[in-house]
Formats: C-alpha cells, sequence, structure tokens
C-alpha cells in the first residue's frame, strides 16, 4: 500500500527503518508470515534474511509489486481492505500491516481479518496523538505536516490516523489480545516501559503492536 | 472479402503440409499399445509429439523449463519457423542471456495434441483409414494436450520440471499441469488466461468456427482428400480471432482512420483503411502455416476449459495440497482474458495458502502483450525463475542468483 514515508527511509534494502528491526525481533524465526502492504519488499527482505521465514506480500501499487515479484519475493497485486476475506484461517504464523492500516478504508475490518488469517498480527502507525501533531494543529490552526506524515491534508492516503490510545481501543472493542506495544520516539528510540500511556501517547511517534486473539 | 487469397500466398502450403508428418522437430512416436487415453473416453494410438529444445539439461535433470503454447502457437519457440522463416514466438523471452535464460535452463516446448506441426492432430493420418483424421479426429481438451507432454517427459526420463510456463491457452495448460500433476511442477506461471473460457471466448471461437465451416472448401473437414483447403474460411476466423488479441487503443495507435495507399476513399469493398489490408493480411500469413481443422479442436480445447468445474465446482480445489509456487500475469489492456480471470485464481490460491505471486502489468497491446517487447514482463519473468531455481538449488553460473 502506497503509504508514503520519507525516502530515506524507504531505501532498497536499508535496515534502519527501526519500526521494521522491532518488528523482524517480534516474528520466531522460520515463521510463515504476510506483510500487508509490503511496498518495495523491504520487510520482507528483512525477515528473509534476519528470521529465515516463508514470506507473502500484499501490494496495492504495481511499481511495488513489480519490484518485489522480480526480486524473487512472493507477493501479489492486492487490496488489504478487500483481498484479506480470500485467506483460509490461521493461514499465517503473522499478519503484518507496517505504517498501513492508517491508509485502509476499513481499519477495524483489517484489523479483524489479520486475527483470522494470522495467530498474531503486527501493527505498527504514525501516533497521531504526537506532540508535535497537537501542536502543528493547535498553533498552527493547520492539518499537521511531520516527518512521518508529510502530505497535505487532500494528498495524503492515510485517511483514518488514529492516537495509541484511539487503537488500543479498538483492540478492545473487538477483542484482540496486545502481548506487546512499543512505542517510538522521534529518534527511532522505544520509550521506556515505565512510562505511563498518556506520556507515550504524546512522545511516541509510532508505535507497534503484537497482538492476538 | 472482394480481395481473395491470391496465388502468391500458396507458396508456403507444401512446406505447411510437410510438417504434418515430417516435421523440422524432434520427435517421438508412441506406438498403438501405448495409447493416449483423452477426455471423451477415446484413446488415441499411436500418436506422436513434436517438440524443440533449447539449453542443455543438467545431470539432475532439475532445470527443466516447460514451455506450453498457445491456440495458433507451436514448438518453435526460439528458432527460425521452418514454415515462416521467421523468428520464434517468443525468441524475446527464450534463449542465451533472455529472461528464461537457456544458459542455465533447459527449455522444451511440445506442439500441442491436435495440432498440425508435428503432433497427431486432424491432419495427421488415422491409421483405420489411410487417410486423414480429418473430423474422425477424437475432440480434445487442454487436460488431454498436458497428459501428452506428460508422456513426453516420461519418456524422456524427466519426473519434474522447475517451471511451467504458458501464455493464453499456454496458461490454461500450466493451470491444468499445476492441477493434475502437482508433485511434477515446482513452479508456474500462467500469463494472460483464466481458470475457464468464458462465454463471450467461445462466442468468439464459435464465429471462427463457423466461418471455416461456411468455406466450400472445407468439405465437412476432408479437405486434404479432395486436395482442397478452406483458406478463405479460416482467414476470416483469424482476422476475427486477431481483433481480440489487440486493443482498441493499439489499433487506434497503429492505424487510426488512415487509408490505404489512397488519397481518399474509393467508394467501394476493397482495403480502403489501413487496419482492413493489415486483417487481411494477418488472415492470409495465418492459412499459410496454419490447419483449418487443427483450428477447430484447438478452439474447442480452449472452450471446454473450466478448472472449477473439473473439481467439484470449487476453483481453490483444484489446487488443494499445492506446493508449486505460482506468479500470475495479467495486463490492463487484455480484454480477452481480462485481470479479473487472473485475480480468481489468485483468490484461489490464496484460500489453499498457497505460494503466489500475481502482477498486473500496464501495457497497450491487449491479450498479445505476452508476446511482445514488455521490459516488466521480463524482469518479472526472470526475477520469479530466478527465485524458483534457488528455492531449488539449480547451480548456475556465479553471480546469476539474486
Amino acid at each position: 500500500m502506497n503509504v508514503n514515508l520519507p525516502p530515506h527511509l524507504l531505501r532498497a534494502g536499508e535496515t534502519s527503518r527501526v519500526d521494521l528491526l522491532l518488528i523482524a525481533e517480534m516474528v520466531k524465526p522460520g515463521a510463515r508470515v504476510l506483510d500487508i502492504g509490503c511496498g518495495d519488499g523491504t520487510l520482507l527482505r528483512l525477515l528473509a534474511e534476519k528470521r529465515d521465514v516463508e514470506g507473502r506480500g500484499i501490494e496495492l501499487s504495481q511499481a511495488g509489486v513489480n519490484s518485489c515479484v522480480a526480486q524473487g519475493l512472493s507477493v501479489i497485486q492486492g487490496d488489504a481492505d478487500t483481498d484479506l476475506v480470500h485467506y483460509p484461517d490461521l493461514a499465517f504464523d503473522y499478519a503484518i500491516l507496517s505504517q498501513t492500516i492508517q491508509a485502509t478504508y476499513s481499519p477495524r475490518h483489517v484489523l479483524e481479518q489479520l486475527l483470522r488469517i494470522g495467530k498474531r498480527a503486527i501493527v505498527s502507525f504514525p501516533n497521531f496523538g504526537h506532540w508535535r501533531v497537537r501542536a502543528g494543529l493547535m498553533f498552527g490552526g493547520k492539518m499537521p505536516k511531520t516527518d512521518n506524515l508529510p502530505e497535505r491534508w487532500y494528498d495524503t492516503p492515510n485517511i483514518h490516523l488514529c492516537t495509541i490510545k484511539d487503537f488500543l481501543g479498538l483492540c478492545e472493542d473487538i477483542g484482540a489480545k496486545v502481548e506487546r506495544a512499543v512505542a517510538l520516539n522521534a529518534s527511532g528510540s522505544k520509550l521506556g516501559l515505565s512510562m505511563p500511556l498518556f506520556a507515550q501517547n504524546l512522545f511516541g511517534e509510532q508505535a507497534v503492536f503484537l497482538l492476538s486473539r | 472479402m472482394s480481395e481473395t487469397p491470391t496465388a502468391q500466398a500458396f507458396t508456403d502450403h507444401s512446406l505447411r503440409l510437410a510438417q504434418i508428418a515430417n516435421p523440422q522437430s524432434e520427435i517421438v512416436h508412441f506406438p498403438a499399445h501405448e495409447p493416449l487415453k483423452l477426455d471423451c473416453g477415446a484413446e488415441l494410438a499411436p500418436f506422436s509429439i513434436a517438440y524443440q529444445t533449447y539449453g542443455v539439461l543438467n545431470a539432475a535433470k532439475s532445470n527443466v523449463v516447460l514451455v506450453c503454447h498457445a491456440l495458433t502457437g507451436d514448438q518453435h519457440v526460439a528458432n527460425i519457423h521452418p514454415v515462416t522463416g521467421k523468428p520464434g514466438w517468443w525468441d524475446t523471452m527464450v534463449g542465451p542471456g533472455k529472461p528464461i535464460d537457456t544458459n542455465r535452463y533447459f527449455v522444451l516446448c511440445s506442439n500441442v495434441i491436435g495440432g498440425c506441426m508435428g503432433s497427431t492432430g486432424p491432419s495427421s493420418i488415422n491409421p483405420a483409414t489411410g487417410r486423414a483424421y480429418g473430423l474422425d479426429f477424437p475432440v480434445i481438451t487442454v487436460r488431454d494436450m498436458v497428459r501428452a507432454q506428460a508422456r513426453l517427459l516420461d519418456h524422456l526420463g524427466i519426473a519434474d520440471v522447475l517451471s511451467v510456463l504458458g501464455g493464453s491457452m499456454g496458461g490454461m495448460q500450466v493451470l491444468e499441469w499445476a492441477a493434475t500433476y502437482k508433485d511434477r511442477v515446482f513452479s508456474a506461471v500462467p500469463i494472460a488466461c483464466a481458470a475457464r473460457h468464458s462465454s463471450q471466448n467461445i462466442a468468439f471461437h464459435e464465429v471462427g468456427r463457423q466461418a471455416v465451416m461456411a468455406d466450400p472448401e472445407w468439405c465437412q473437414g476432408r479437405y486434404l482428400d479432395e486436395g482442397r483447403s478452406p483458406r478463405k474460411g479460416l482467414a476470416v476466423a483469424r482476422m476475427a480471432a486477431h481483433i481480440t488479441y489487440m486493443s482498441d487503443d493499439a489499433l487506434h495507435t497503429k492505424f487510426g482512420r488512415n487509408l490505404q495507399d489512397r488519397e481518399k476513399v474509393t467508394f467501394g469493398f476493397d482495403a480502403d483503411f489501413q487496419v482492413e489490408s493489415y486483417l487481411r493480411h494477418q488472415g492470409l500469413s495465418f492459412v499459410d502455416r496454419f490447419d483449418a481443422n487443427s483450428y477447430l479442436y484447438i478452439t474447442r480445447a480452449m472452450d471446454y476449459f473450466d478448472l472449477a468445474a473439473d473439481h467439484g465446482g470449487v476453483l481453490a480445489h483444484a489446487f488443494a495440497g499445492t506446493k508449486t509456487r505460482f506468479c500470475l500475469v495479467s495486463f490492463t489492456s487484455d480484454w480477452l482474458f481480462p485481470t479479473d480471470e487472473s485475480r480468481e485464481i489468485v483468490h484461489a490460491l490464496n484460500a489453499v495458502a498457497a505460494d503466489v505471486s500475481f502482477v498486473e502489468l500496464k501495457t497497450e497491446s491487449g491479450h498479445d502483450s505476452f508476446l511482445l517487447h514488455e521490459p516488466e514482463l521480463f524482469d518479472t519473468i526472470r526475477g520469479f525463475l530466478s527465485a524458483a531455481a534457488l528455492k531449488r538449488g539449480v547451480a548456475g553460473p556465479e553471480g546469476w542468483l539474486p
């Protein structure tokens, strides 16, 4: 899915994206993994290298799919909103949605599908509760633009932005169990576990959740 | 048509007829006691399979790439065609250093059963009568074609293939291979195809067949005995079919409303427009290399193709338990086998959690895109095949694996 991250974070073979390293850390070696919105395959390659996974991908953009398949990755052109229903229950050990949920039409439906087809789901997203976002709206009076969310309101693919608290609410609504939740600050460091939720929601620029049913 | 086939167009006729019994290809003759059992219940015996190979079979016989040809294709994938004198139909794809790299893979393509380039078909001699089969040839299916190919591989001592690829009817054969011989197919690349022939496509085929059969030279299918040839009928069939292989845009770009060698329309039925002239040429050049009855039989085989129906009405059942790695390709401008048909196959493969890749490539050229110079198609095939070879441990020259 065409989530526009800053170009320096998307370079092929680049493993400096901390959220991706964090996701890789959460995946058990040799697992079956579906990466939904796999882009140019950066995470799938990382998982193959570091975790020896059996990886599959779904990607909306044709350029992304072509690049993945030409690299020998198993990726189909498809849409998180419509194509997950075709997979059988528990087909994967992990269903991963990296920086994509905010660009889906129906995040709730997509998250439910993730937890149906994967034994576990891993979801990362930009935190709209981050203080810069709040300050942008508060003091600028305009829809905020940040490094993580660089587009203007009318050309962003991100139509369902949420905060860490919002996401926890959705997890509760659909009965998803949060096995692990990590907030990352602007420099990509994990925020301290002891930090209260309101502070994580304020200082976390992005979040990574490991969920199960 | 007001312009009829001319004598000049007959020059290659004998060349073509020679290919039926003595093809310029490798050929395997299966004797009468080794019949090919067909879906229609009949047995074909004896039968022959003509085939071409490119590259070298490795010691482990693990580098076999089987190419399946389309309706009017043949086994001459990447060599000069013995009848037309032109390069093979997938010369851009298959060869040294090309996406299907013959420095690495042993590429094999056989003429389908029912064809007219050396494999047994309606123009072959029926041993029961000593004359060409004509309409006594049994109706064959895509699965029969694949069974015949499997017999050829058995004969060559090839247990399984690294990959089976094909476009259009070739793609149907690829799907049939994956469904019928799951253990023999490591990877499969069905291009621009469908799991069943659509009503619209059956309709187009029927137009073609009726054109052939309406030609008095067809002689109820006995034209070879009579020394005649339904050239006009087959040419019209080809003209109609050719339109379906191209896109509206491609025709418009290529010809627009341009006139053929004239300043203005002639108020007659000559080929005023370039597109008419082009189609007539396509029709005429086709009859020089193809047999009319083969056209009837092979279009019928495509019409009968319905992989889901063969597996209890559920397409996913056709692929249950598959270990094959799939890569499906469709083209945006292909209205004969539109992307939705490929997507249906992808969904069926997802339902059995198969290893599947799927790309829809943006092209202008319609269904024929798979035969043309499409760099993204080349990248896809090269990358997918290399990954399959790597996974299977097929060694190659240093540096070629991804």
